[in-house]
């Protein structure tokens, strides 16, 4: 240690203290660019190439029939994504929302017979985001384990869905068959909702404090705090539109089939955090985007309607999707390791 | 053992960092490599550990051709190297992450008195015997985990040991201790490749240095060739000529005033206060509470009783978000796990604690966020300047820049700075120093905590010095020195 106190030059600074700046290149000055993940392309491609070689194959793949049958499936699977995609981006998991689809489902059809059609579709839906609300305030407030909260969450909206009813209920209001079975032109109803709600999820995500909030929960929790963001309330608005979109996903399901089963829902879970995975999410958080998670929306949609269409046996169907989605895993983790 | 590196070339998603690097590393001698952040250390670094591989080079070893291409390579050369970024795992013993993969055995079972004997051993030998092998390594400092990273690589017998800015967590004895470890391995042969910021250990350990710029090697000396300025002058590529700016002792009004602030178990009775366009220093040596106080002050961390005043009103914050709606902002100690989300962009980094201000009618005003991004990056010279780029791409100072353009955007008037240059070059520091100077002529107030002597001296009006959770002296920096700082610190009477 020297004894002097400390170095304060004395020498008068001819140049500014901070130094001369290199000039930016005009390299610098460019637009950066996060190059598009090959395996996005890779995806795409392959989802077309796949759409072209099925409509040259086989007849029923390109007639409106089909293709209106596979909108209406993936809109199950795409709200329920969505919602899941909110969770994940905080670094969380929602396994209950299967049994929130059972139980706003159960419950909607069970409304409509004393109350207007609309309004008993609004409370299942708020039913679930209340069911997601909880599942957030167990997680942020009390700080437990996201996998443990919604494992617990998802056992006991399954029993709450059998206490409301025992049985399949079948609504007779007509009324109650819009919303999952109307068409409008050629496109489902509930097609256009989900892509509306994906529009909304990109917004949110993208362009709201809340949204750029979530991500940044997910990639680092502490420093956000540090931000002065109120990490809490972030995480149980995650778990709730999470909820919110189980809820709208039960309501629509209810309705296209025209009758809701108490059983109904098991391991959708599954399929969208898979869709999540396979659109490049990480389920660490803090990763994640709409327009991926709908791509892994498509494409497992594609997977089903193609293999039920080649008369694949369902026992097979489900360990080539399996198969299918670990390999898109696999390459995402490749993609992953390169950058 | 001799070690050369020839025309070495690697880069990273297209953008080259080493540019031809040729380096010669021989047993027994202690090669330090100074360069500023940016400059390739890190990189260079990690071809030697074989953690990256090269891209065009080679690597020799006594006129041998050698492929170094994953951390086994190096291991199997007995090559080690003792990161910057501690390693350990936290949950488990120090003699489980010493040994770790080579636990000794007898007859298929571990032999768990022969393991901790060993690692005891080893630690004896670095000095450190106090450390006790059964403990947890999560509940060490940060000083002892990092000698544990050393015993942990010297388990491995190295030929090369290489150590990554060792000192930017020990300090005094322990740093003293470190060196005496050093020069025992060189006495064995051992080729030491020393790299720190901090030239004064360098001048002192090293017996060549080498100073790299921009992904070349500048120059190889010996210390006593050169001397501190030259190695800087030679790091920045220019001169510098002032490093502190000079300041006029402020008489600005009281920005805030903290009366018997006291936290259990962190610190008690702590009254001190900031004048608006004053600059304090804050002094300790680690754990002695000064990061608690700034946590405390930030809302961060709740005080258990004490007052805090700002701008002569009572202030009593719950959360950080209090605090940064009354003017505070702090910049917390280590950026990585505190400071930044790494996957994310710089905008998004530099805006986390302006959300809700770069909104309108609840969307994000996109055109005023990236508006604000782009002068911030302008005012700091943040490089590359592309406010789409994920910071953990930015060299460790550009990082610290980006942390200071979110704090500088919430327009605080009180700035805490927890140790805001460790890990950052000298002309990054020089950059800072200055821009605090320049806000502080607007009326800002700053509290810079910091465990460089030289540093809380040259850059502040005053000094606080604390020890063991309590605030043991108050001095103005102009009549005061290093030493006696240090004493207060250490509570040997000056």
């Amino acid at each position: 240690m020297t004894d002097q106190s400390p170095a304060k030059t004395a020498e008068p600074a001819a140049a500014p203290p901070g130094g001369p700046r290199e000039t930016p290149t005009w390299a610098d000055r460019l637009p950066y660019l996060p190059h598009v993940p090959l395996v996005n392309l890779a995806f795409v491609g392959l989802a077309l190439a796949v759409v072209v070689i099925s409509g040259l194959t086989n007849d029923a793949f390109l007639t409106e029939g089909n293709l209106t049958n596979l909108l209406r499936q993936m809109v199950t699977t795409g709200l329920l994504s969505l919602g899941m995609l909110m969770v994940i981006l905080t670094g969380g998991i929602d396994l209950s929302v299967g049994s929130v689809v059972a139980l706003t489902g159960i419950v909607s059809a069970g409304l409509v017979e004393g109350l207007p059609v609309p309004l008993a579709i609004a409370a299942a839906v708020v039913l679930g985001a209340a069911c997601g609300a909880i599942n957030g305030v167990l997680v942020a407030r009390f700080a437990l384990a996201p996998f443990v909260v919604t494992l617990a969450a998802m056992t006991t909206f399954r029993g709450l869905t059998y206490v409301y009813s025992r049985t399949p209920i079948s609504p007779t209001t007509p009324d109650f068959l819009t919303l999952g079975a109307e068409n409008i032109g050629p496109v489902p109803m509930a097609a256009i909702i989900t892509v509306v709600m994906f529009a909304l999820g990109w917004v949110l995500i993208n362009r709201t404090s809340a949204g750029r909030s979530l991500l940044g929960i997910g990639g680092n929790r502490e420093a956000i705090r540090l931000a002065g963001v109120k990490v809490q309330r972030h995480l149980v608005l995650a778990y709730m539109l999470c909820g919110l979109c189980a809820g709208l996903a039960g309501v629509i399901l209810a309705s296209r089939v025209g009758i809701a089963q108490p059983s109904v829902g098991q391991g959708f879970e599954l399929d969208a955090i898979a869709a999540c995975v396979i659109g490049g999410a990480a389920l660490s958080g803090g990763k994640g985007t709409v327009g991926g998670t709908l791509g892994g929306v498509v494409l497992l949609g594609l997977i089903d309607n193609l293999l039920s269409l080649y008369d694949v046996q369902s026992y097979w169907q489900q360990v080539l999707k399996g198969v299918i989605i670990a390999v898109a895993i696999l390459a995402r983790r490749r993609e992953q390791q390169r950058t | 053992m001799t070690l050369e590196l020839r025309g070495v070339h690697k880069g990273y998603a297209g953008v080259e960092v080493l540019h031809g690097v040729d380096l010669t590393i021989r047993g027994g001698e202690v090669l330090a490599i100074a360069g500023a952040n940016g400059a390739g250390k890190s990189t260079l670094i990690k071809v030697l550990a074989g953690a990256e591989p090269l891209d065009r080079g080679e690597i020799i070893l006594d006129g041998e051709p050698l492929t170094l291409n994953s951390p086994q390579d190096a291991h199997a050369q007995r090559f080690r190297t003792v990161y910057q970024e501690l390693s350990l795992v936290p949950q488990m013993t120090v003699t489980e992450n010493v040994l770790l993969g080579a636990l000794p055995t007898s007859r298929g079972l571990l032999n768990w008195p022969a393991a901790h004997a060993r690692v005891r051993a080893l630690l004896e030998e670095i000095g450190f015997g106090d450390i006790d092998p059964r403990a947890r390594a999560g509940r060490l400092s940060v000083a002892r985990q990092q000698m544990v990273e050393i015993a942990k690589a010297l388990a491995g017998e190295p030929r090369l040991l290489v150590l990554d800015e060792p000192s930017a967590v020990l300090a005094g004895a322990d740093l003293d201790r470190l060196f005496d470890l050093i020069r025992a391995l060189r006495e064995r042969g051992v080729a030491v490749v020393y790299v720190s910021h901090r030239l004064a250990e360098v001048m002192e350990i090293a017996d060549r240095i080498t100073v790299i710029k921009d992904g070349r090697v500048v120059e190889t000396m010996t210390p006593a060739e050169t001397s501190e300025d030259q190695i800087v002058a030679l790091m920045a590529g220019r001169r510098l000529e002032q490093v502190y700016p000079d300041r006029e002792p402020s008489d600005g009004r009281p920005l805030l005033d903290v009366r018997g602030l006291c936290r259990e178990g962190a610190f008690e009775d702590i009254s001190f206060s900031v004048a608006a366009g004053e600059i304090v220093g804050m002094f300790g040596l680690v754990g002695s509470g000064r990061s608690e106080v700034a946590h405390c002050l930030f809302g961060a961390e709740r005080p258990t009783s004490g007052s805090v005043e700002i701008d002569g009103a009572a202030v009593r914050f719950r959360t950080p978000a209090d605090a940064i709606a009354a003017g505070v902002a702090l910049v917390t100690e280590d950026r990585k796990h505190t400071g930044l989300v790494l996957g994310m962009d710089v905008a998004d980094n530099a805006t986390f604690a302006t959300l809700p201000r770069m909104s309108r009618r609840g969307l994000l005003d996109t055109r005023r966020r990236d508006a604000a991004v782009r002068e911030m990056v302008e005012r700091l010279d943040i490089r590359p300047p592309r406010p789409g780029m994920p910071v953990v791409n930015l060299s460790g100072g550009n990082q610290q820049k980006v942390v200071l353009a979110k704090w500088l955007l919430t327009e605080p008037r009180l700035l805490i700075l927890d140790e805001p240059t460790r890990g950052v070059d000298m002309a990054t520091r020089v950059d800072i120093y200055r821009m605090i100077d320049t806000l502080t002529q607007a009326g800002l107030g700053v509290l810079l905590i910091s465990s460089d002597l030289t540093e809380v001296l040259g850059a502040t009006d005053r000094v606080l010095v604390m020890r063991e959770g309590r605030l043991v002296a108050q001095v103005r920096s102009a009549d005061t020195t290093e030493d006696e700082v240090l004493a207060h610190s250490v509570g040997v009477a000056a």
